[in-house]
């Protein structure tokens, strides 16, 4: 059997078969589940949000490709998670900061964050949040404002839309959770009057029981999502996400439905929750680590006592419902917990790994909100635990199937 | 029933173009070249020389050890050369090439009638005995030599015999076809494997268990039918769909929730009392015990895209794939050319391969492979989809750099190289690349 053929045979390793999901395609799947908070953002504030938008996302991508021309990083094409990050970080922005503020905002993002460290999957921390945490520092004013803009409309939105949200129009409220600051320990009494948490679920059923039929109702939608995704669970699915919107999130009122004051991105925890579903659903994430954080940041909200300003010690929750509603909804968390946290890149590997992740990043949510000098905690506590995740990819490892040894983390080979 | 870990959901689009397409047997050609390793262990020593003239399934070359088998002229002629040959796994190995005479003399002692012989008195050293010298290695994939599988150590006793169908490959049917026309060959085989395990089960006697995949219900049926018709206790388990159900861990664990420990701690089936053979192991068995005929031939499935008639074939074991293809209406100048399945098979960069006692498939299709692969962004499906819980994403970005220690810690060198991971992964990361380098380069320098 000697003499070869004139054959051309490409030979290749196994498998020959794939999938066919594309890291472009993972990006852009997560774009689309942005749209509606975005959406929401404009229809809150208006074209003002949908130009922070634009800018973000424009200036991303030309950093982006700006910096993959100077790293002359071969084989490196336009994947899409340049789009993720602007939109993410327009959605962490204010609508009323100048256009120099996603400029500076994407430099940091995408060349300092990301291509700095290696680009596309090299980095160590979320690039739109490491953005965010800068600009706090460079244009405090224009980040922190003591009021923010807020549509003006009763709870089904039959208010109008504001054309300018700078002008003499508009109206201002400080944020729910900045309310909760100032006031430590007034709870429901500071917060609800003002913002309308209206929360029947929690009025009729008390605070413990209340939370506790959100919390069943928030994990049985996601798990529903997971198995309807995974093993085609399809009615299963549809019901416990209804469930879930039905009683677990109309209840909660103008907080669901994006008239809250706070950032672009953040106003709508119903938009936010049925992107972070659909990512659920398109497998780009996994629903153990957001309800991971949500929930202990929940738990650790709920536990920890605050010093009220006549200096005894009081829950957050001891002045009624509100507050606690307000740390679920009132600010970032929903937005973090669905498309921060979850930036595959900086999240752990292993579910386990990402309870645990999502598990720290909850209790330190809870810490920044409840003892530091800055009403929202989000930001931070995904940075901190950005900062834990490689640890946590290394202690919290599987061990091979069957194996009896011991864990991977010290395992000697 | 417990649920193996991982595992993926390759679409079986293919496989439905074999799957009710009878075995048909391909003429043995003019020339066969018949390598000496077709087996993991020793090579077997050649014992014929140019110009001798052999009978069908008369020996051309000898066990090289307790870990071998002999090998068989699949033809009746004259030896033609003995040299070295293109080898489906990708190397260079002595092989015996056989001008075939077309006349299928059998050889002397190996009665050509269709008698089956009552084994029911034979001892299991017998029929381990037996089995080696018909030069019998596993047929499903890596080919172990099965007497060796059978002769597990007294302080190990086996209480369980599965009988490997579920062929969850993609694309390959040819056990399927096997169960469904020669179910009764595959029941005796199973008979013989329990009885030649019968003084190793310690006291207890041995469970027989026939995996076949859900998506294979008439193979389930044949075999019941077969097993009731032999008077064989047994179970005929039905699995799901769900590669790689076919696996031997996975396969042991989803049948006995038994977990056999992975490569590195030298864990084998026998440590959990398990033995697992493949169905065309045990019809091979069966014609070797029963009726003295050495493994010469066998079945395997032709497909692929670039392929016009894809078929079911029964081959001699020899027959150069180029022969097997042109059979099938293909031509192997183009495409790529995968012996095995789609998952785990091996390309080739010839047709010029000889069909060995492994060869479950022969595929070509028309795909350009591309080598461009993109940065890993530790999405996790890999972690998810790992039948053996490994984190293959790691050894993938320490092997791409060099870093085969790191790799090894993350447990390259306990992947059985399904590829799961690379199938799912988005980046298409070549995944499997990777970890064979880092098993070669951990052999090459040990720690």
């Amino acid at each position: 059997m000697s003499g070869h053929g004139n054959t051309t045979l490409a030979v290749k390793v196994s498998p020959h078969l794939r999938e066919g999901e594309s890291v472009p395609l993972i990006m852009w799947t997560v774009v689309i589940a942005l749209a509606p908070a975005g959406l929401a953002g404009v229809y809150a504030f208006g074209w003002r949000a949908a130009l922070v938008m634009i800018e973000c996302f424009a200036f991303c991508i030309v950093v982006q490709v700006i910096c993959l021309k100077m790293r002359g990083a071969k084989g490196a094409r336009p994947d899409g998670s340049a789009a993720v990050t602007g939109l993410l970080l327009a959605f962490i922005l204010p609508p009323t900061v100048r256009w120099y503020v996603p400029l500076v905002g994407a430099v940091v993002a995408i060349g300092l964050a990301k291509e700095a460290f290696g680009g596309l999957g090299a980095n160590f921390f979320n690039p739109a949040l490491v953005a965010r945490a800068f600009l706090q520092f460079a244009f405090p004013s224009q980040l922190s404002l003591p009021k923010w803009p807020v549509l003006k409309a009763d709870i089904l939105g039959a208010g109008r839309i504001i054309s300018d949200i700078t002008g003499p129009d508009a109206v201002t409220r400080a944020t729910p959770l900045a309310v909760l600051q100032r006031n430590a320990g007034a709870g429901w009494a500071a917060v609800a009057p003002d913002y309308a948490f209206g929360a029947p679920l929690v009025r009729h059923l008390g605070l413990v029981a209340g939370a506790l039929v959100f919390i069943v109702l928030l994990g049985l939608a996601a798990a529903g999502v997971w198995l309807w995704a995974r093993r085609g669970k399809r009615l299963f699915g549809v019901l416990t996400v209804g469930a879930f919107l039905l009683f677990g999130l109309l209840p909660t009122g103008p907080v669901a439905l994006g008239s809250i004051p706070g950032c672009i991105g953040e106003t709508s925890a119903w938009a936010l929750l049925a992107g972070g579903l659909a990512l659920v659903y398109w497998r780009c994430i996994r629903w153990q680590l957001p309800v991971a954080y949500i929930l202990t940041a929940l738990l650790f909200v709920l536990i920890l006592p605050v010093r009220s300003g006549g200096g005894e010690l009081v829950w957050t929750a001891s002045g009624g419902g509100g507050a606690v509603l307000a740390h679920v909804f009132g600010g970032g968390l929903f937005l973090g917990a669905f498309f921060m946290i979850t930036d595959m890149v900086t999240s752990p590997l292993t579910v386990k790994g990402q309870i645990a992740f999502g598990a720290l990043a909850g209790v330190l949510v809870a810490l920044i909100r409840l003892y530091a000098g800055y009403p929202e905690g989000v930001c931070y506590s995904i940075l901190l635990a950005n900062a834990a995740r490689p640890l946590i990819d290394r202690y919290i490892a599987p061990r091979a199937f069957g194996s009896t040894g011991g864990w991977r983390g010290t395992k000697s080979v | 029933m417990p649920r193996f870990p991982g595992g993926v959901h390759p679409r079986e689009i293919q496989k439905a173009r074999t799957r009710s397409l009878p075995i048909e047997t391909l003429p043995p050609p003019e020339r066969l070249t018949v390598p000496l390793v077709q087996h993991i262990g020793a090579p077997a020593k050649p014992i014929v020389k140019k110009g001798d003239k052999v009978a069908r399934g008369a020996p051309i070359a000898e066990a090289g050890g307790f870990v071998s088998v002999p090998v068989h002229s699949p033809v009746s002629g004259t030896v033609a050369a003995l040299l070295q040959c293109a080898h489906p796994l990708g190397m260079r190995a002595d092989a015996v090439e056989i001008e075939n005479d077309g006349e299928d003399r059998p050889a002397p002692g190996l009665s050509a009638d269709e008698a089956v012989e009552d084994a029911a008195g034979l001892s299991p050293e017998e029929i381990r005995s037996r089995i080696q010298a018909a030069g019998i290695c596993g047929m499903g994939g890596a080919g172990f030599p099965t007497h060796v599988k059978l002769s597990p150590p007294p302080e190990k006793p086996v209480d369980t015999l599965i009988l490997n169908g579920a062929e969850c490959e993609p694309a390959l049917s040819a056990d399927h076809r096997l169960m469904v026309e020669r179910a009764d060959g595959v029941a005796r085989g199973a008979r013989l494997l329990a009885a030649a395990l019968g003084d190793r089960s310690g006291g207890g006697g041995v469970r027989v268990i026939f995996a076949v995949e859900e998506n294979k219900p008439d193979a389930a049926d044949a075999l019941k039918r077969a097993a009731s018709a032999l008077d064989l206790e047994c179970e005929v388990t039905a699995l799901p769909v769900r590669y790689p159900q076919g696996a031997e861990r996975q396969l042991i664990y989803a049948l006995t929730g038994r977990k056999v420990p992975p490569a590195t701690e030298k864990g084998l089936p026998m440590d959990v009392g398990v033995v697992v053979q493949n169905v065309g192991t045990a019809c091979a068995v069966h014609e070797a015990v029963e009726r003295g005929v050495p493994l010469t031939e066998r079945i395997l499935t032709v497909a692929g895209d670039a392929v016009e008639r894809p078929a079911n074939l029964m081959v001699r074991i020899g027959t150069p794939v180029e022969t097997v293809l042109e059979r099938a209406g293909a031509a192997p100048d183009a495409g790529v050319l995968l012996i095995g399945g789609p998952m785990m098979g091996l390309a080739q960069y010839s047709a010029d391969v000889p069909v060995i006692k492994t060869t479950s498939g022969v595929l070509l299709s028309r795909e350009e492979p591309s080598a461009r692969f993109d940065p890993c962004i530790r999405c996790g499906r890999c972690v998810e989809s790992c039948p053996m819980t490994l984190v293959p994403s790691k050894i993938s970005v320490f092997a791409e750099r060099g870093l085969f220690e790191d790799a090894v810690r993350w447990g390259a060198l306990d992947c059985v190289e399904c590829g799961c991971c690379a199938f799912v992964c988005p980046a298409e990361r070549p995944i499997v690349h990777q970890v064979k380098l880092t098993k070669a380069e951990s052999a090459r320098r040990p720690a």
